[in-house]
Order: structure tokens, then sequence, then C-alpha cells
């Protein structure tokens, strides 16, 4: 069997490309895809650790139900968001929403 | 399986009345004609009353539901009845400016209260999947109200800016949950805490794992609550955003924030108050200097408040600081819970002076457009300088007993410098909170406020409770003193 720190070496990579994204990527869209995935690795870590935990106690599975439905929910506001900027500047680039500054 | 007992429900009631109440007015709201909004604010305001009522009855009751998920105390009571209050002020300070500004839309008044229900379930959380959906139900309304005004550029960005870096504070909170959840297989509050202390003995290699986590899940309320270094976000968004909405997230999305914090820190993590009393301590005094430091060159009332606003937080961390301390732990959670409700009375009346004064199309937000509004209404510009005042930490105001118990707190737990940055930066602060009072009593000027009922109320009422609560100040203590965790 696989041993269970694989599989949290394998989050902790999907995580920290996600990061990355966020910190790198310019594109609105982009930054929200490395979000996701950050989500996603946490649903990973969660799995596994339910798989090589108690089996019988449901909260990593339940948990992981609920991070993907509530990223779903917030997904759905925050396209709208960029939407609502793309419709008005006929950009997605988050470094040239810049009216505010210091 | 276990079915839910009526108890469940009674642990979570005053949320559950204001979440049905939400789905309702959603509905009804369709029926309500376009040019009549104001009926939609009343209703809102209705169901804020209603759960409030329902919250006031348990006063002095505990009980835990639906298998430990949900807890009911005095922590959550005192939290939920301020998280109302917020909701209520939230509403009043909407019900003319939306109007005004021509963004009213029944939504508002939903989102707002969907985004109460989040906090106050954020209160009465017992387990870490539940402080998660509480954040998110807390969250997701609130990027919507931060780019509530759809036509305006400036709320647009505040509303992409906030939801990116919330999405990415989530982010952190979850992966930091599932670690912990890892390390001790459970994400019950006092699970974890049994399977720390039951770890600590064995001494397994679990420990980092957990250490790790419960720094993930500080990280991501760290952007919740805009402590420095995780506060980049704060001044843009709260500039952005209408000032209705900034009055109420500043306040409302602070308190969950802290609650959450207390909660679980103080329940789940004091076996790592060694590894995290200098962390805290770090971002309690940054925060603080950063804050106020660059509030100075702030000429943006909004963003000037939102400097303030996570200057605040500085100091209210400072009374988590020593949580993990049995000896001091109470009396600072109390003097943090005194405080939050010191803040958020006087931020909503500060905000409140700021949207009577605002007009169409951003005027009338700089620091400068404030002179000479003594003159000619000599009521508001006394109101704003009792919010100043207030804020500075000056008596007899309720920021001044606040900041007493905090900096006692903070000398009672062992941390003397923490409590001198905080008296320091409280001078530093008068300077940009004087400067606001300066200018509208000494310039002159052509700034006219908008008359408002219920705003006008509001001012009044927060501005009264200032300096009214001030004055007994033992009794409100004792007050936040039921509300300290068991």
């Amino acid at each position: 069997m696989i041993p269970l720190s694989w599989y949290l070496i394998l989050a902790a990579g999907l995580f920290s490309i996600g990061l990355f994204g966020v910190l790198v990527r310019r594109n609105a869209v982009a930054i929200l895809l490395g979000v996701e995935l950050m989500l996603n690795a946490v649903n990973i870590n969660l799995v596994s650790f339910w798989r090589y935990g108690d089996v019988l106690k449901m909260t990593g599975q339940v948990f992981a139900i609920i991070v993907f439905a509530v990223a779903a929910a917030e997904v759905a506001v925050g396209l709208a968001l960029v939407i609502s900027v793309y419709r008005s500047r006929n950009t997605v680039i988050a470094d040239e929403l810049d009216m505010m500054k210091w | 399986m276990t079915q839910p007992t009526i108890n469940d429900f009674h642990t979570i009631l005053p949320m559950i009345v204001l979440s049905v109440w939400a789905c309702l007015l959603l509905l009804v709201d369709l029926f309500i004609p376009k040019d009549r909004k104001g009926i939609t604010a009343l209703l809102a305001a209705l169901g804020l009353i209603l759960s409030l009522g329902f919250n006031l009855t348990r006063i002095g009751m505990e009980s835990v539901g639906f298998s430990g998920m949900v807890v009911l105390d005095g922590f959550a009571t005192f939290a939920n009845v301020l998280l109302l209050l917020s909701g209520l002020f939230g509403v009043a300070l909407a019900y003319g400016y939306v109007r005004r500004m021509g963004i009213e839309r029944g939504e508002y008044y939903t989102l707002l209260l969907f985004s109460v229900c989040g906090m106050m379930l954020m209160a009465q959380a017992a387990d870490l999947i539940i402080v998660f959906l509480a954040l998110e139900l807390l969250s997701i309304p609130l990027y919507v109200l931060a780019a509530f005004a759809r036509g305006d550029m400036q709320s647009q960005e505040a509303g992409v800016k906030y939801f990116l870096l919330g999405a990415f504070a989530t982010g952190f909170v979850v992966y930091g949950t599932a670690l912990v959840f890892g390390a001790t297989g459970t994400t019950s509050l006092g699970g974890i805490f049994a399977a720390a202390s039951a770890g600590a003995s064995t001494g397994s290699g679990n420990g980092l794992m957990f250490t790790i986590g419960a720094a993930l899940i500080l990280v991501g309320f760290g952007f919740k609550v805009a402590a420095v270094p995780f506060h980049m976000w704060t001044p843009d968004v709260y500039q952005g955003a209408p000032s209705a909405a900034t009055a109420f997230m500043s306040s409302g999305a602070k308190v969950a924030g802290f609650v959450a914090l207390l909660r679980v820190f103080s329940t789940s993590f004091p076996a790592l108050a060694s590894d995290m009393n200098g962390i805290l301590w770090t971002l309690s005094a940054l925060t603080m200097i950063v804050g106020n430091l660059i509030a100075i060159a702030q000429t943006n009332i909004k963003r000037m408040l939102a400097y303030s606003s996570i200057a605040h937080a500085g100091y209210i961390l400072m009374a988590f600081v020593s949580y993990g301390n049995p000896q001091v732990a109470s009396v600072s959670i109390a003097s943090g819970m005194f405080y939050l409700m010191a803040y958020t009375l006087t931020n909503f009346g500060a905000w409140s002076v700021v949207v009577a004064l605002e007009k169409a199309e951003g005027k009338g937000l700089e620091i400068a457009d404030y002179a000479g509004v003594a003159r000619k209404h000599p009521a508001l510009a006394a109101a704003m300088a009792v919010f100043m005042l207030s804020f500075i930490g000056f008596p007899p105001t309720l920021g001044m007993v606040g900041k007493f118990y905090l900096f006692r707190a903070a000398i009672a737990g062992g941390y003397t410098g923490l409590a001198l940055i905080g008296v320091l930066t409280s001078l530093v602060s008068a300077y940009y909170y004087l400067r606001v009072v300066v200018n509208m009593y000494m310039r002159e000027g052509e700034l006219v406020p908008e008359r408002e009922p219920w705003l006008g109320f509001a001012t009044a009422l927060t501005a009264a409770a200032t300096v009214a609560l001030s004055l007994v100040p033992q009794w409100v203590f004792l007050l936040a003193s039921t509300a300290v965790m068991k």
C-alpha cells in the first residue's frame, strides 16, 4: 500500500503550485484557478487522512464534500464579480485594477 | 446516526430564525415595487430584532447541539448580540444611503442578513467544519456587498480584490484545518484539545503537522481580521465599497473573525501557546505600528478609517497574546470582548458621519472636505469628535476604558512591552484622528450633510452609548466577563 506521506506530499505540492499561481499570475481568472488548486489539495489531504485513519468515522469525507460544495458557491460569485469588471474595463488583469493607491 | 432533537434546534434558534427570515425576505422582495425598497429594509430590521429577541432569552443558557457541532454559551450569546446590533446599524446606515447613491435593490438587505447568519454561526461553532462553513457564509455575501454599486468602477474593483484575497485566505484556513484533522483525527474543537494533550505524552511525529495546521489557521484569520502583514486588501476594499457596506464589514466581519480566533485557539490550541505567543506578539505589535503610521499619510476619510481599523485589530490582538496562560486568559478574553464592543459602537458612529457627508460620485470623502461642518451642523461635528476621541482612547469615551482594560490585561500577562507599544501608537493616532476634528471646527467650508432620520438616529445612539457606557465601565465589563468560555 502506498504510504500516507506520499499523498501528503502530493497535496503539499498541489497547494504550493496553487499558491504560486495566485502570487504570480496577473489574470484574475488564473488567480481563481490557483485558489481552486489550493482547495483541491485540501480535499486530497482530507480524503487520505480519512482513509488512513478511522475509516468508520466519516468526518474526512464529509468535510471534503463540504469543501467542494462551498468552493463551487465561491467560484459562482467570484466569476460574476470578474465579469462585472470585464464589462466596464475590457480587462481582467489584476495589475490594471489600480484605481485606488495609498 | 442520531436524529436531531428539539434541543439541537434550540441551541441555534436565533440563527435559524434569521436565516429563514432572510430566505423569505428574498421571496417577499420580489413583490415590493422598485421605488418602495425601504419596506425591504424595514422587514430586514424586523428580522434582526426578532432574532435579537430570541437571543436575549438565551442569556445564561448553555447547551450543545448537533452532536457537538454547535454550542451555546455566554461567549456565543454576547457575540451574537454584538453581531445582530452590527446588522441593525448596517441596515440603518444603508437605508437612505443606497437610495441616494442610486444602488437601491432589495438584495442588499438579504445579503446583509445572510452575512449576519454566518457571523452568528461562527460565534456558535464548536467544530472546525462549522467554522469553515460559517466563514464562507459570512464572506460570500460580503464580496457581493463590496461590489454592490455595479456601475461604480471602484466598487467593482473592491469586490474583486476582496474576493480574490478572501478566497486565498480561505485556502489557508482549510489547509490548516485539514492538517489539524490529520494530526488529531477529529475536527471537534474539544476533541482536538483532548487528542493534543494525549499526543503530547506519546510524542508522536504529528506534533509538527499540528503546529503548522494551527499556524495556517492563524494566517487565514489574520487576513479576515486585517492584521499586518495580511492587511493589503483592507484599504482598497474599504475605500471602494459603498460606505454603508464598509461600515458593516469593518465591524461585523472583524468581530466574527476575532470571536472565531478566540474560540478556536483557547479551546483547541492551548498546548501550542508557547509556540504561538511570540508570533501573536509580533502580529499585534506590527499591526498597531503599521496601521497607525500609514493612517497618518491618508487624505481620504474612508482610507484613513480603513487603516484605523487595521490598527484597532492590533489592539484587540493584544488581548489574545496571553490566551494560553490560565491565570490571565479569562480576564484578557473579557477585555477583548469589551474592546470589540467599544470598537463596534465607535466604528459605526464614525462611518455614519461619513455616510451623512458623502455626496454622489465619491465627493465629500476627503478629510479636507470636512472643513466648516461644525459651524452649521454642531451636533454632527460633536458626534464625530466623540468617535475620534474614542478611537484615540481619550476620556470620557468607551475607547479609553477599552484600551485601559486591554493594556491592564497585557501587563498582567507579562507583556509590558506590548502595552507600551499600544500606548505610544495611541499617542501617534491622536494626530490623524484629531486632524478630522480640527478640520471640522477650525476651517471654513461648505459641505452640507444629508438629513436622514435613521442615519441621524444611529449617529446619536452610538455617540450617546460611547459616552454613557464609559461612565459605568465596571457594569459593562461584568457583562463581557459572562462571555468567557469555560
